[in-house]
């Protein structure tokens, strides 16, 4: 018998061999939001109708002996910057409250094909920056190993709602860390694949060139049966890659890693990093020596910009993208007294729906684009993103992945870097580079850190388009470390596992 | 190079048509002097033999072919308009050129 | 005192620069798939990529890239085997992404040139305008201003909306600065655009209707002190929309920046509207500042790097330039200049060309589309070749030829065809309009005239030949026109003992 603490791959199983239906695990997933969302805030809409229709559909199908794909009829919560048609999506921020797009992104429309039951809409930073779901425009998102801890970001909803069993699967998105540094602090499994590997159509962008949706859950099989369902070449999204998919989840299954060099990079896992969290960190690789792996060291000089160039390039990017919303299409209208013109209806407008942290992107984006300045920000900028991509490039020449902590320290406390951007931005340190190199990249829990007894996590990055080499690696990892500590971590959450 | 004033950043909100208090503008135009001294670390390394990369992944030359798909039908396109007249998007007076 | 052009030119000499924007005629728009079609039902022609929906991505249409690559051919260019979109950032209602997908300093042809002939005081002279880039862009939405007094945008009290137009395909051809036109700059500017306009409409990639909008030229024009090498500030025209109004431009903007100049008034670089009516411009929006768009690579599109194969295939696709053609054919009909000329003027020369291919005599095509049937179009105020085919025309004439119609029931025959009453065939048959060649009815219609007025039948028998018009015009005039008058005239003169 499954219940919402099931893996998604048990919730399948049970499914298919008729032990429970679709509608009746849907409802139980419901009363777990019903009961534990008043205190996390993982959700902005629950989309009860739609999510029981779609079971009851699902059910059917299965009824009539219509062959169904591995996850049709488990549930999932998605991420609010993924447009689903008719359903509200605001990506955090009061500019879109109420909007209902008329179309669906490619990740719902492969979902809906799926069949997997779509829940509802999970909090998130506005516009998907931020990394504590502090910037969400509905409130904050709580950490539910700590509710007056953040529970990452910017898909903070999303893993939250796995933490708090409210949901066995997720979609979040991952622009510079934001599916696997909450992944990290709750506990939690998240993949950020291959840029190019999800189709980004449908999905808000922040920033373009670094934006990837991607598959969450509690474990790495989950991970890697949704991460099949939603990625593909998409000819609606002209940087979708034109290739067939990695077997990720026959590589989640291997549960091997004989003969393979994991690479620690160097400047990933020293100053700056929380103690705990190291300690974790290798005693996670020990795991990986004693399951046949061999680990080598190596350098990536050019990180230490990589954090720096982020934050030019993702607020240029930004600053355009973000540029849509101006009132008059759709969205907020602010100011609209019939005397005032378009454009100051457009600047009162703006000034309204973007929180502090969305403005702050937009003109640090807009400075560093402008005239005189372009080549010393942008340009500088996209120069050190070549210089990431040789430094991976020499890495993966010596090693077939490479591993770091996902974060420098465990969760912290709500409101702790609020007003203090810089401080804030040092929590993407490791997550960054991936994105910057648009390679792929997983983060699973490798223990609760022993000062705080926080979850710390794991991160395997591999070369882009060999996402298969993370579940591989990741998968093994799990594996062993569940092996080690008797259950899986996600068993110690306090009160809200509803034990 | 960092060190952005006050006004600099009342005229980049102009650019983005964001509308800035005064106090608004002094709070962020500090944030962004701090930010601008973290992030100007990036033209230590980027030397002129460096090329630029905007793109992850070196693809080229994809199109699509010249076939007409199916569009909204008009209410769906205005499905979100905050004001709308006679199926179009209603909007304040626009001042510029005609 | 005022200079007028002629005075005006004698002491400033102007400076040139030729922005033309070509609509593509492509089924779909530029980045999505909705349709081009002029005139649809507001809205209808929308989808979530043209409307700048969040989320919605661009794909570039192929045919839209071969159009483009044909154009700069077809104008000496050189093809770039790299180019790439930019985003051109500024906020307008009317553009759905507040940035406009355009190509900026990696465009996808450049530095071409056009020939061209203009009409001087000695006699046609060539003259040749040198291209700095073909590249690809989209258009915007259409605006409505309502309200207000005058109806136009100042005073309006709200706009509306039109996306159907956001997205068409654009391309803009842009000229390098083009000195030493002299007091021949209007005289060269119509000259180019025709020649463009010529050149596009045979490559088949546009509609090329100025009236329309499908194509729009903005004149860019600065003046200096003649003999003083120097280049003075321009200003820059926009939507002149007819040949006519090219020159006109040219010219008002001679006499405005001459006069300004010489009452010591500085000229400011700024954005011009051509008014119709009295061939001036006025000011448009005076910038405050110069805009800073903020171009940076469009992240959602990757790079076209068009392979010489693809240059190759496309320039087998060139059609025979249009002046070279009009040389040949000209030739090929011994046409004098002048009437090259009207043929050319009138935009007749394609369906004239298909007419004589289909058989009928070159001089007559042309004095048959020229004449009879343009003095019809110009009643109805249509174009010619929208009120009759090539082939009914060309029908008729060989019917000319071959004497089985007269000029005059000729022009009947057409009556009927643009009337609908059927084919050249079917006209002649329902209207009974056969040329009366049978010698007997003739003779006795002959015989009836000759009676008629017997002293002028004697006065050619005596010798008096021109008599015999009255003669004539009798019997034609008692056949309803359908006699042949020449075979008349034959049978007249045998008969009185002139034959
Ligand atoms: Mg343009
Ligand atoms: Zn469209």
């Amino acid at each position: 018998m499954t219940n919402i603490h099931s893996t998604a791959a048990q919730m399948s199983d049970a499914l298919s061999a008729g032990t429970i239906t679709s509608v009746e695990l849907t409802e139980q997933h419901l009363d777990q939001i019903t009961k534990v969302d008043k205190q996390v805030h993982a959700f902005l809409h629950v989309d009860r109708e739609n999510a029981l229709a779609q079971a009851r559909d699902v059910d059917a199908k299965r009824k009539s002996g219509q062959k169904l794909s591995a996850l049709a009829g488990v549930p999932l919560a998605l991420k609010d910057v993924l447009a689903q048609k008719g359903v509200p999506t605001t990506c955090g921020s009061k500019m879109l409250e109420g909007w209902r797009p008329p179309y669906d992104s490619t990740v719902v429309a492969k979902l809906k094909q799926a069949g997997v039951v779509i829940l509802g809409k999970t909090n998130m930073d506005e516009f998907a920056m931020g990394s504590s779901t502090e910037n969400s425009a509905y409130g904050p998102t709580h950490n539910p190993w700590d509710l007056t801890r953040i529970p990452g970001g910017s898909g903070g909803g999303s893993a939250a709602a796995l933490a708090s069993f409210e949901a066995p699967l997720a979609i979040g998105t991952d622009t510079g860390g934001s599916i696997r540094q909450p992944a990290a602090v709750t506990g939690t499994v998240g993949v950020k694949p291959t840029y190019g590997a999800v189709s980004r159509y449908g999905l808000v962008a922040f920033s373009s060139s670094l934006d990837q949706a991607g598959p969450c859950a509690r474990t790495v099989l989950d991970t890697a049966l949704l991460h099949e369902v939603i990625a593909g070449y998409d000819q609606m999204d002209s940087t979708s890659i034109n290739a067939p998919v990695p077997q990720v989840v026959a590589a989640a299954k291997k549960l091997d890693v004989k003969g393979l060099k994991i690479g620690v990079v160097k400047e990933l896992s020293g100053q700056g990093y929380q103690s705990g969290v190291l300690q974790r960190f290798n005693e996670a690789l020990d795991e990986l020596v004693k399951a046949g792996a061999e680990i080598v060291e190596v350098s990536c000089p050019n990180f230490e910009y990589a954090l720096a160039a982020y934050y030019l390039i993702a607020p240029s990017e930004a600053s355009s993208n973000l540029a849509r919303f101006d009132s008059m299409r759709y969205g907020l209208r602010v100011g609209d007294d019939g005397k005032a013109s378009a454009e100051e209806v457009m600047n009162l407008t703006r000034h309204e729906g973007f929180g502090a942290e969305v403005k702050r992107r937009i003109i640090l984006g807009t400075y560093a684009l402008s005239s005189g300045y372009y080549d010393a920000y942008y340009g500088s900028a996209q120069k050190v993103r070549t210089l990431l991509i040789r430094d991976y490039q020499a890495a993966f020449a010596k090693a077939d992945v490479l591993v770091s902590p996902t974060c420098p320290t465990t969760a912290f406390k709500l409101g702790e870097n609020v007003d203090n951007p810089v401080a804030m931005y040092l929590n993407d340190i490791a997550t960054i580079p991936v994105n910057m190199a648009g390679i792929g990249a997983m983060s699973l829990p490798c223990g609760l850190a022993p000062e705080d007894g926080l979850p710390v996590g794991f991160q395997i990055m591999s070369p882009a388009m060999k996402d298969d080499l993370m579940y591989q690696v990741g998968g093994t990892l799990e594996a062993a470390l569940v092996n080690k500590w008797g259950k899986t971590l996600l068993s110690d959450i306090p009160v809200l596992a509803g034990k | 190079m960092a060190g952005i004033s006050r006004d600099e950043v009342a005229h980049l909100a102009r650019l983005a048509r964001i509308e800035m208090s005064d106090s608004e503008l002094d709070h962020l135009a500090t944030q962004l002097d701090s930010i601008l001294v973290a992030v100007a670390s990036v033209q230590e390394v980027a030397q002129a033999d460096v090329s630029p990369t905007s793109h992850p992944l070196p693809l080229t030359n994809v199109t699509r072919e010249d076939v007409v798909r199916p569009s909204l039908s008009s209410e769906e396109a205005l499905s979100g308009a905050p004001a709308q007249v006679e199926d179009r998007f209603k909007v304040p007076q626009i001042l510029g050129e005609e | 005192m005022t200079l007028t052009y002629d005075q005006a030119v004698i002491k400033y000499e102007p400076t040139l620069g030729l922005e033309v924007h070509v609509e593509l005629n492509t089924k779909s728009k530029m980045f999505c798939g909705c349709a081009t079609e002029f005139g649809a039902e507001p809205n209808t022609q929308t989808c979530p990529i043209c409307l700048g929906l969040p989320g919605a991505l661009p794909v570039v249409n192929g045919r839209a890239i071969e159009s483009s690559i044909l154009i700069g051919l077809a104008l000496n260019c050189q093809i770039a085997p790299f180019s790439r979109f930019a985003r051109k950032n500024y906020f307008y209602p009317d553009m759905p992404k507040n940035f406009q997908t355009s190509q900026y300093d990696e465009p996808i042809c450049v530095n071409g040139y056009l020939d061209v002939e203009i009409d001087t005081d000695e006699g046609k002279m060539p003259f040749r305008v040198e291209i700095e880039r073909v590249h690809m862009e989209e258009d915007t939405g259409k605006s409505l201003h309502v309200g207000g007094e005058t109806g136009r945008i100042h005073g309006a009290d709200y706009s509306l909306l039109d996306y159907n137009r956001a997205g068409i395909p654009l391309v803009e051809i842009v000229t390098k600065i083009i000195p030493g036109a002299k007091k021949y700059a209007p005289q060269v500017a119509r000259a180019y655009v025709t020649e463009l306009r010529d050149i596009l409409r045979s490559l088949g990639v546009s509609d090329v209707k100025m009236e329309q909008g499908s194509m729009r030229c903005d004149v860019n024009l600065s003046l200096a002190l003649a003999g003083s090498g120097a280049l003075g500030t321009r200003s820059e025209t926009k939507n002149v929309n007819s040949l006519r109004s090219v020159e006109r431009a040219v010219i008002g903007e001679v006499i405005r920046q001459s006069n300004r100049l010489e009452t010591g008034e500085r000229i400011i670089q700024e954005t011009r509207h051509f008014l119709e009516e009295s061939g001036q411009t006025r000011p448009g929006r005076s910038k405050e500042q110069a805009e800073d768009y903020r171009y940076f690579p469009e992240p959602d599109l990757v790079p076209v790097v068009p392979d010489t194969a693809w240059i190759e295939t496309l320039r087998g696709q060139l059609p025979e330039r249009p002046s070279a053609r009009r040389k040949r054919l000209q030739a090929e009909w011994s046409v004098p200049d002048k009437e090259m000329d009207s043929l050319v003027n009138s935009e007749l020369l394609d369906v004239v060309e298909e007419t004589i291919s289909l058989g009928a005599e070159p001089a007559r095509a042309r004095s048959w589309w020229l004449g009879e049937v343009s003095r019809l179009a110009n009643e109805r105020e249509v174009a010619p070749t929208s009120l009759i085919t090539a082939a009914s025309v060309a029908e008729v004439i060989v019917l000319i030829e071959s004497g089985e119609l007269t000029d005059k029931l000729a022009r009947q025959v057409i009556e009927g065809v643009i009337a609908g009453e059927g084919s050249a065939k079917e006209v002649i048959e329902k209207r009974g309009l056969k040329v009366v060649s049978d010698d007997g009815a003739l003779m006795k219609a002959i015989e009836s005239a000759i009676a008629a007025s017997p002293d002028t039948a004697q006065r050619v028998r005596s010798g008096n030949i021109p008599a015999a018009g009255a003669l004539i015009g009798a019997v034609m005039k008692s056949t309803g026109g359908q006699a042949d008058a020449a075979k008349v005239r034959e049978l007249l003169l045998k008969h009185l003992g002139q034959g």
